[in-house]
């Protein structure tokens, strides 16, 4: 798993490429919490677009930065899923918290 | 003509090996013509259940995942099994978000994307843990024929 990342107008853009399992996530996790400590951002957008299989690791990747990101106020968006990954995101809520943005 | 095939793979449980047995699998039912949907979702119930063998079966000592694969006509029967420590309460692992490892920021859904993924799943915790998952392939194709 690569993950690209840029801040633009206070807006930290994330892409996700490759794959996101249990043998991922944990440099996942690691890569996404120093990207997410550094810059000046007040809110993040996650790109799906290059990201090829994900399971339900991945979901409790992705509520652990939310967490971690609600105590600092900044929200957590999620873009351009796979209609895989959608469908994980409606069964589980996740955008309940993590709202999709096209 | 019944269409009937089997296959059988024993792997390390390391996540290493997820992406090998979810790959291994959509392999096998190529032959059934399977939409992107339902390799997907194959996929997915392959990786939820491969992971559960390697997060919580061998909590001490290293051991090993037995996948088989069973075809059927046009139905997928996934077979995947440890020889670890089981489940004591079933009924609760099922439930979605439970997970006895919270502080390690699991989702809690692993069987609920299986029962979502799949048409049937079974759990049985005896000497190990053994899920078994079928799926049909070719169902949604019929039902969009039949509504169109």
């Amino acid at each position: 798993m690569q993950i690209k990342s840029k801040i633009y107008n206070k807006t930290l853009y994330v892409v996700l490429c490759g794959e996101l399992d249990e043998n991922s996530s944990t440099h996942v996790r690691n890569e996404l919490d120093d990207i997410f400590s550094k810059g000046d951002f007040n809110q993040i957008i996650i790109d799906l677009s290059e990201m090829q299989f994900m399971d339900s690791t991945g979901i409790g990747v992705l509520i652990g930065r939310y967490k971690k990101m609600k105590s600092r106020h900044i929200p957590i968006f999620i873009c351009n899923p796979s209609s895989h990954a959608e469908k994980i995101f409606k069964m589980t809520g996740l955008y309940q918290i993590m709202p999709k943005i096209v | 003509m019944n269409k009937s095939n089997f296959m059988e793979v024993t792997f390390k449980a390391i996540s290493e090996n997820e992406s090998f047995a979810r790959v291994c699998v959509a392999a096998f039912c190529v032959g059934l013509n399977p939409s992107l949907d339902e390799i997907g979702d194959i996929k997915t119930a392959v990786s939820e259940a491969v992971t559960n063998c390697i997060v919580h079966a061998y909590p001490k000592h290293s051991g090993i995942v037995m996948l088989r694969c069973e075809i059927d006509d046009n139905i997928v029967k996934i077979i995947v099994k440890d020889n670890g420590i089981g489940i004591k309460d079933i009924v609760k692992a099922r439930e979605p978000f439970y997970t006895t490892k919270p502080s390690e920021e699991r989702s809690g859904m692993g069987f609920a994307v299986m029962e979502s993924f799949m048409d049937s799943v079974e759990i049985e915790s005896k000497n190990g843990l053994t899920v078994t998952m079928t799926k049909k392939i070719g169902e949604n194709v019929y039902m969009q024929a039949g509504n169109a």
